[in-house]
């Protein structure tokens, strides 16, 4: 696990944090990107960039093109205009699975799981791009299958170990509370070790409690593995608290960009956020 | 109950036989609706051409196997030529196995010509598609392979098996007529049921599967490829298709009505559920059981021929008293 935390120089384009944490140059760079569905802007000329280690947080209200940026990156969405460069390069339009093989994991804010299966198989289930042996090999050679999936299963469980769901290991995963299945959904994403994380709205709907877990894990994530994170956030405190740099918008335009200080500050994202009602 | 005059035991043992006899049929209902569910679960497409598939699989068995060119008779009536073989005949195996590779090679063709236009629509849409699909095969066979009913034999036994009899003779004092093919065709179906639960299991594939049969979106956000997934949940149908295709060619020979079995079908997935594998074998047992029991104690009764119409009116009960199948999830409507 390569961690630039803990790296003394600045590398190009990077940054250091006020915790002292130093970010990396640029893993991913959005320009003019423009998204329409139909008549509905979704996006309008978007550009912004992800650096390598940073936790990056996308806010504005209901309807503001949150989620549709989310979709963007990770290939649900293709765009009208603009340009994706990702590790340095153009990314031509890739379908989500192909997004999912280069690095790029995700969870979605109206949670999509397997849900059939139960916590384990979810996870496991995200380490299929990692799984190498294809069906001949499998057939022919049971000891190396065996070998791998003893492999897979040793980080899927190392996973369960982090994210505290030991209890629910076995337990089918439509079974599971709202807060629980939120959890499930970023282990899987985590389980294919990715580089890049999307979180769309991880702690929608939880309680209080349930918050400071999450925001303990993502940070985690963040420390332990170096993966780089965008996340969709309602709540601000929550926000303000975990990114290092937030993009506001509003009505598909961008609004705001900057640290969470700036951000606060800035009028336009004061008159946005004015008179909208959130949890 | 002794009736029309039987032995309390003469009618028990008619009675075990016909039961034995429609757990063999029910096999091959079992095979078809297997092919059903697994398009139906990957894809939420009712496959239609499912019964068309068999025969087809069935018909370019022989033709392969027996070296007959394809499209021989257009050809013929277009250029004037004889054409009719190529004058070999091949062994059963390695017929099998190009079978597959054409039921695979169409399994493409199917992804790349129909499935890919028609992603997000209607099931409906889906459905009809199918239906169009299964006419195009239905002739495309006929063109390929020309149309006269075909003798279909990979080497299976046939026949009764004198074995059985004559061991159930002297254990039980009656002796039982079962079909070798019949059993055969039971173990295959056994092997066949067991190696796909191993697959989807043990298998990257089939692990992949399984998640898109469960949720197409989260399926490709951790990195799995739908076209890949329908490829080879349409090879793997083809492939059931052409296990079902062998057993009845070899049975009442290759002919149109092969394609009929998947009626048989439709009844053993109201039964079954469409989503349910286990439902599907245990559907079709129950249907081949229940309309050869149904016969032997009432079709006497009525006027007989009640296997016609027993599987399709069991089927509506359950219609009206478990519409999710025996296996199939309880439909909860939220609201
Ligand atoms: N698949 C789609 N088809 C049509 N319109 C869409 C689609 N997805 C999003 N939109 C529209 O795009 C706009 C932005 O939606 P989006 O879901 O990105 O907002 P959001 O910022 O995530 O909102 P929320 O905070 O409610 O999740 C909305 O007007 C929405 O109706
Ligand atoms: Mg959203």
């Amino acid at each position: 696990m390569s961690s630039l935390t803990h790296k003394q120089e600045i590398p190009e384009g990077g940054y250091r944090t006020p915790d002292g944490r130093i970010i990396g140059g640029v893993l991913m760079d959005l320009k003019h990107i423009t998204l329409r569905f139909g008549g509905v802007v979704a996006i309008k000329d978007i550009s912004f960039d992800i650096r390598e280690g940073e936790i990056r947080a996308i806010i504005g209200p209901n309807g503001a093109g949150k989620s549709s940026m989310l979709n963007v990156i990770s290939g649900f969405y293709v765009p009208q205009e603009g340009e994706i460069w990702f590790r340095g390069q153009k990314r031509p339009p890739l379908k989500p699975y192909q997004v999912a093989r280069q690095g790029v994991a995700r969870t979605f804010q109206n949670i999509a799981l397997f849900k059939g299966m139960t916590t384990l198989d979810n996870i496991m289930t995200g380490r299929v791009t990692k799984m190498k042996s294809n069906m001949l090999e499998q057939a022919i050679w049971w000891g190396k299958a065996e070998r791998e999936e003893s492999e897979h299963r040793e980080k899927v469980e190392e996973i369960i170990d982090f994210l505290e769901i030991q209890a629910i290991r076995k337990t089918p995963v439509g079974r599971l509370p709202y807060g629980l299945q939120k959890r499930v959904e970023l282990g899987r994403a985590l389980a294919a070790e990715p580089d890049l994380l999307l979180l769309d709205e991880p702690m929608a709907g939880m309680n209080v409690e349930e918050k400071e877990d999450m925001s303990r894990f993502i940070l985690d994530v963040n420390d332990e593995y170096g993966t780089t994170i965008a996340l969709i956030e309602h709540d601000m405190g929550v926000v303000m608290d975990l990114s290092d740099r937030v993009v506001v918008m509003d009505y598909g335009k961008k609004i705001g960009d900057g640290t969470p200080d700036e951000v606060r500050n800035n009028q336009a994202v004061i008159d946005a956020y004015l008179g909208v009602v959130h949890e | 109950m002794p009736i029309w005059g039987l032995s309390m035991s003469d009618t028990f043992f008619f009675a075990l036989e016909a039961a034995l006899n429609g757990l063999m049929a029910g096999v091959m209902y079992s095979l078809v609706a297997l092919g059903f569910v697994l398009i139906y679960k990957a894809s939420g497409i009712f496959n239609y051409a499912q019964g068309v598939m068999a025969l087809f699989a069935a018909l370019t068995l022989v033709g392969i196997q027996n070296g007959q060119i394809p499209f021989a008779h257009v050809i013929n009536a277009t250029f004037g030529t004889h054409l009719s073989t190529f004058g070999w005949t091949l062994p059963s195996f390695l017929a099998i196995l190009l079978t597959l590779g054409v039921m695979v090679l169409f399994a493409i063709l199917v992804e790349r010509l129909v499935l890919r236009h028609l992603v997000n629509q209607e099931p409906i849409i889906l459905f009809m598609a199918t239906i169009g699909l299964a006419f195009f095969l239905e002739g495309f066979g006929d063109l390929m392979w020309g149309s006269e009913i075909k003798k279909l034999d990979v080497g299976l036994p046939q026949g009764i098996s004198e074995t059985i009899e004559s061991l159930t003779e002297k254990w039980f004092g009656y002796g039982f007529f079962i079909d070798r093919l019949d059993i055969i065709a039971a173990l295959v179906a056994a092997a066949l049921v067991i190696s796909l639960s191993l697959f989807s299991k043990y298998t990257k594939q089939g692990r992949a599967l399984r998640a898109v049969a469960d949720d197409h979106q989260a399926a490709l956000s951790v990195g799995i490829s739908l076209r890949f997934i329908w490829v080879l949940v349409w090879s793997i149908a083809g492939f059931v298709a052409l296990v079902a295709g062998i057993m009845w060619g070899t049975k009442s020979g290759v002919q149109f009505s092969l394609s009929l079995i998947a009626l048989k079908a439709l009844p053993v997935l109201m039964l079954g559920g469409f989503t349910s594998i286990p439902g599907a074998i245990v559907g079709g047992l129950i249907i081949g059981v229940g309309e050869k029991l149904f016969e032997f104690f009432v079709g006497p009764l009525v006027g007989g021929a009640t296997e016609n119409w027993f599987a399709y009116v069991l089927a509506l009960v359950f219609l009206v008293f478990r519409p999710q199948g025996l296996f199939g999830e309880k439909i909860i409507e939220r609201v």
